[in-house]
């Protein structure tokens, strides 16, 4: 009796839980829907029919066009993935370069740098936009990828340093100790340990890189140029100048989240992992 | 006795990240704090001026007021996100957590919006609820709010834009606390609260006795991070209102005020010393939350735990 009573009861538990994520992912899931969907309807039926799908009728790409016209959307995904491909390689490479040593060797200043280089992880990177700016007009690298991807990686390091070093920390001490008792110098040491951390270099080059792909600060401060605008500026500069052609802003958009959204379905396992496992304590 | 010989590999390990942060970050950020220290003169000269151009931040009519009003407006911000954006998360983990089917397919669509940027997510809810658009003019009007201004132009209106805004972050951003405390309650073993079920407690019990005292620690994090992100906040307010955070400064906060202080905006040139000097506060402002949860919060925690 107790037995089905108790088996009642978690049914309808879970049923409750379920519609209670279903219904919080349907609140989710309907904004982007929505604006997916009207991307590619003609401008009667977006504003007739907003809630209805696109149907023979009322299919229409002209907003993909006017954008593939007038903005040069290739080129600002092409910037978008220089400069988050090699501020991520920049990040996770000598992140785990500094984290090793900080985990590895005792050294008088080991504390102190660990103390320093972590101060990035609790002070926002954007407090010293005017020092920055001033120091790339000096340099001559306002307007440049490279400037981006300079502070994108000061940006990411603190983190990736602080996560990493805590992985090799981790590490058992005889598979290095036999390799030194080989005689094998410090720098091949650390390239044998490094692909132990794999699922932590995954997890770090997947949480840095929200931030650096979604960014609108720096390259409105730092690169405004036409040449060198990152989708997400591009994007923003768009929808600023195209706000009554709701087809063309509706497409711009859809694309500019598709690269993302295909980012993210790759890398979720490690993102979510990542984050579940607590590397972001 | 033979000295060991200098550890160069230590250096060369750590030189790099050290030299690129230092420059980029460390750098700028002390060079912007002495900046704000100064004042430019007309020929371009510099001039020390000390904490003057605090306290012109702080006392003089034309920046007291904006500065206040983008502070009080952070405040609001942030006060939403803490009392929403964070209960809900902690609800949604507590929920995924549960062993259900299916979990980490909630898990990663709840969590889209998150990698998503902000000017996007902005500009899709400004669509979304714009009055020319007014897909959802018949849910007001079943509500019989259909002739209500505030609702059928919620970011039009001073008394409205702010906390849709809030609401509008806290949407998108529910997913980092999510995943925070849903990462605290899996650690959770789960022997304990087996042996609660078996000696009857129901989930509320559970959830109040046994997971929050244990995630504890993760409610600290979120928290500060929260604060954090609130106060450093820009990008959606600029993608949705515009530098000029509009209608009428309403939902102007410590990003978009630096922003303009900075840069200008229509006929007030930008000023650079005093970009530099609210950027200074904002500092001031994210140091003091993050000495309150260090010393405050995180040592409380020590004590409880040991």
């Amino acid at each position: 009796m107790t037995g089905s009573r108790y088996r009642w009861l978690r049914f309808f538990k879970a049923g409750g839980i379920h519609v209670t994520l279903l219904a919080y992912s349907a609140l989710v899931l309907f904004p982007i829907l929505l604006v997916f969907m009207n991307s590619f309807k003609d401008q009667m039926a977006i504003f007739g029919e907003p809630l209805a799908p696109p149907t023979p009728e009322t299919f229409s790409v002209d907003g993909y066009k006017t954008l593939f016209e007038v903005a040069n959307f290739q080129h600002y995904f092409l910037n978008s993935l220089i400069v988050t491909t090699v501020s991520l390689v920049l990040i996770v490479f000598l992140g785990a370069m500094a984290g090793w040593a900080l985990a590895e060797y005792e050294f008088k200043l080991n504390t102190f740098m660990a103390i320093y280089l972590a101060l990035g992880i609790m002070v926002p990177i954007r407090l010293g936009t005017v020092g920055i700016l001033r120091l790339m007009a000096d340099w001559h690298l306002v307007n440049t990828l490279t400037a981006l991807i300079l502070v994108y990686t000061a940006m990411g390091l603190p983190l990736s340093i602080f996560i990493l070093s805590r992985f090799f920390a981790q590490l058992p001490p005889d598979f290095k100790d036999a390799a030194r008792i080989d005689g094998a110098s410090e720098y091949r040491i650390f390239t044998l340990v490094l692909p132990l951390v794999r699922p932590a270099l995954g997890t770090v080059a997947a949480i840095s890189m929200i931030p650096v792909w979604n960014d609108l600060w720096f390259p409105l401060i730092l690169a405004p140029s036409e040449k060198t605008k990152t989708i997400v500026l591009g994007a923003q500069v768009f929808l600023g100048q195209f706000l009554n052609d709701w087809q063309a802003v509706l497409a711009a958009l859809s694309l500019a989240m598709i690269p993302a959204i295909l980012l993210y379905m790759l890398f979720s396992k490690q993102l979510i992992r990542g984050l579940t496992a607590g590397a972001v304590k | 006795m033979r000295r060991k010989p200098f550890p160069w590999h230590i250096v060369v390990f750590l030189a790099p990240a050290v030299l690129i942060y230092t420059l980029f970050m460390i750098y700028p950020m002390l060079a912007s704090l002495k900046f704000s220290l100064y004042q430019t003169l007309d020929d371009g000269r510099q001039v020390f001026v000390g904490l003057g151009n605090y306290i012109k931040l702080l006392t003089d009519p034309n920046w007291k007021e904006p500065f206040w009003n983008a502070f009080w407006n952070n405040v609001v911000f942030f006060i939403i996100h803490m009392s929403l954006q964070n209960p809900i998360g902690l609800f949604l983990a507590v929920l995924l957590a549960s062993n259900i089917r299916g979990a980490w397919i909630y898990r990663t669509i709840i969590f889209t919006p998150t990698i998503l940027s902000v000017v996007l997510i902005g500009f899709a809810w400004k669509l979304i609820l714009s009055p020319t658009w007014g897909i959802w003019f018949p849910l007001l009007d079943r509500l019989g709010l259909g002739d209500n201004e505030v609702a059928i132009a919620l970011l039009g209106n001073e008394s409205s834009a702010l906390i849709t805004l809030s609401l509008i972050s806290v949407w998108q951003n529910i997913g980092i606390p999510m995943m925070l405390f849903l990462a605290a309650l899996i650690r959770i073993p789960n022997e304990l609260i087996e042996a609660a079920q078996v000696d009857g407690a129901n989930s509320w019990r559970i959830f109040w006795r046994i997971q929050f005292p244990l995630i504890i620690p993760t409610v600290g994090i979120v928290a500060i991070l929260t604060f954090i992100g609130n106060f450093n906040a820009f990008d959606l307010i600029y993608a949705t209102q515009g530098a000029l955070a509009g209608p009428n400064f309403s939902t102007d906060i410590m990003g978009t005020f630096f922003f303009r202080t900075f840069f200008g905006f229509q006929l007030r040139p930008g000023d650079p010393n005093m970009g530099a000097t609210v950027a200074g506060m904002m500092l001031l402002i994210i140091l003091t939350g993050v000495l309150i949860y260090l010393y405050g919060w995180q040592r409380r925690m020590e004590e409880v735990q040991f």
